[in-house]
């Protein structure tokens, strides 16, 4: 499965300034580990100490949130778009 | 509409940032940041917030040197993120902290406060005190257009804000908001982008744009600052209550921001000798069942919340993932706080509620706040005798379609003193 990942503002330099890359693998999880195998340095920002995705960071499928999926086990396939995007924006009260 | 590319680039940080503030830290992992208009930590995606040298503040701040400050907000600049003088929204502020007797009485408690944001300067709601604070931020930081994700309040603030300043100004919004809130942003002739999704698209959305134009985003990259303002409804409440603090305070949750910033603006004040120096405030958190992740994240103990799809009449309240669920839902726990949920239904009773017994015309969060505040005297979380202020946050007649059958049609009369008789007789 290739799916095209799109790299936050933040990343972009560990990932020779890409914005966007065409990565292999059948679930989000495989979809990341293919960026950090390819990008090491990607690794200790986008996972915590106990290689959960971080806090603060969210992941979509489609434009969805993987947490209304199946969150880093959702299944991709060919064509799907994933995006890494800070937690942290807007916000009323 | 300007060409974005056409506008230079602002300064990637303000070289002449009060001695007050002494960088940007990240919550999570401590990492210090320029003053610049960044909002989240490189490193590890943590939100980033204002470190400031409270032994310098400590030095200059004092109840008479906010006694003798203008009547607004900005009688408490040295605890707001700004370097220079206010130059914008200067009226925002010092709302009404009102003796809640009738409503106390309807609801068994003997000390209530309402602090009445409903008629914050200049467009009805605590939005105003938020950018106040972020368009002065933005103009240090050498923006020259302004932009906002909002659920119609924040971009009825930013709109005006920036017509005030001359600065051009996007707002982005859900399609399906009120007509109040929609009225209320074109008046003013931003542009005005209704996305076609909800709120949570829309901030999405946003974080993207924000990375591509060279704007003011003002709960984005001018979150840490902007967010700073809501901490002025804390220390108003402190200053009208004779510089007390409340025993107990009932917060709208949304994003949690607000919720966080009161509880902080509360110890900020206790840390400089303002207060008491150990004030035991319980922080109550406030959410329409429609949209209630930090409500479930509460009632099942945990804390971390789960997103959800919002569907509720409080629109301002609909964001279903958070930014800061989890400091609030944090804050909720040491203080001891809790967390209720209102249905629809219960949010147009609250609001009929609080105008009723106090000629308060909150929207619909006005009456989440209140229905919640109902649910916990009601199960003894709040005692009668204790000292407690519920945050009414923004205007009715922005929301009015939410009454919508809820209450009676006038009484239609022939205009003769015989047809009024009729339904009213003299006594």
């Amino acid at each position: 499965m290739s799916v095209l990942v799109r790299i936050p503002t933040p990343l972009r330099p560990l990932a020779n300034g890409q914005k966007e890359i065409q990565l292999k693998g059948a679930s989000v999880r495989e979809v990341l580990e293919s960026l950090i195998r390819d990008y090491p340095g990607i690794r200790e920002r986008l996972m915590d100490e106990k290689g959960e995705v971080r806090r603060f960071i969210n992941i979509y499928v489609n434009e969805e949130d993987i947490r209304f999926l199946g969150g880093t086990e959702t299944p991709v396939k060919d064509g799907d778009e994933l995006s890494i995007i800070p937690a942290i924006a807007g916000g009323s009260r | 509409m300007s060409n974005p590319s056409a506008s230079p680039r602002p300064f990637p940080e303000d070289r002449k940032a009060s001695s007050l503030m002494r960088g940007l830290k990240c919550r999570e992992c401590g990492r210090i940041y320029d003053l610049a208009p960044v909002h989240v930590c490189d490193f590890c995606f943590g939100p980033l917030e204002v470190d400031y040298d409270y032994e310098a503040i400590g030095k200059i701040m004092s109840r008479d040197s906010v006694d003798k400050g203008p009547k607004s907000l900005w009688r408490y600049k040295h605890l707001l993120p700004i370097a220079e003088e206010p130059t914008i929204g200067l009226y925002a502020g010092m709302t009404p902290l009102v003796k809640a007797d009738r409503l106390g009485k309807a609801l068994g408690l003997k000390n209530l406060y309402i602090k009445n944001d409903t008629v914050n300067h200049p467009t009805l709601s605590f939005k105003d005190r938020v950018v106040a604070v972020a368009i002065n931020r933005a103009r240090e930081l050498g923006f020259r257009t302004v932009a906002c994700a909002s659920t119609g309040n924040l971009a009825n603030s930013v709109s005006a804000h920036a017509a005030s300043a001359g600065m051009e100004c996007f707002v982005f919004i859900p399609h399906d908001l009120e007509a109040g809130k929609i009225l209320g942003n074109l008046i003013y002739r931003p542009t005005v982008v209704a996305v076609r999704g909800n709120y949570d698209d829309v901030n999405r959305l946003c974080s993207e744009i924000g990375g591509e134009y060279p704007w003011a985003f003002v709960n984005i990259n001018i979150r840490p600052y902007y967010a700073e303002g809501s901490k002025t409804m804390a220390f108003e409440t402190a200053e009208q209550l004779g510089w007390r603090v409340p025993d107990q305070v009932v917060v709208p949750i949304a994003s949690g921001s607000l919720l966080t910033k009161i509880w902080k603006g509360f110890q900020e004040f206790s840390r400089l000798g303002l207060v008491d120096s150990h004030p035991d405030l319980k922080v109550n958190g406030a959410q329409a069942q429609g949209c209630s992740p930090v409500y479930q994240a509460f009632a099942a103990g945990r804390t971390q919340f789960v997103p959800v799809k919002p569907k509720t009449i409080a629109k301002s309240l609909a964001i279903g993932n958070p930014a800061d669920g989890y400091y609030a839902l944090d804050v909720i726990g040491k203080s001891h706080g809790q967390v209720e949920a209102a249905s629809d239904p219960e949010i147009v009773e609250g609001m009929v509620l609080l105008a009723e017994t106090e000629g308060i015309f909150a929207e619909t969060a006005g009456g989440v706040t209140v229905a919640c505040l109902k649910k916990l005297a009601e199960k003894g979380a709040i005692r009668p005798d204790e000292l407690t202020v519920a945050y009414i946050t923004g205007n009715g007649l922005k929301t009015m379609e939410a009454l919508t059958g809820y209450l009676p049609e006038p009484v239609g009369i022939d205009p003769t003193l015989a047809s009024f008789q009729k339904i009213v007789n003299p006594s």
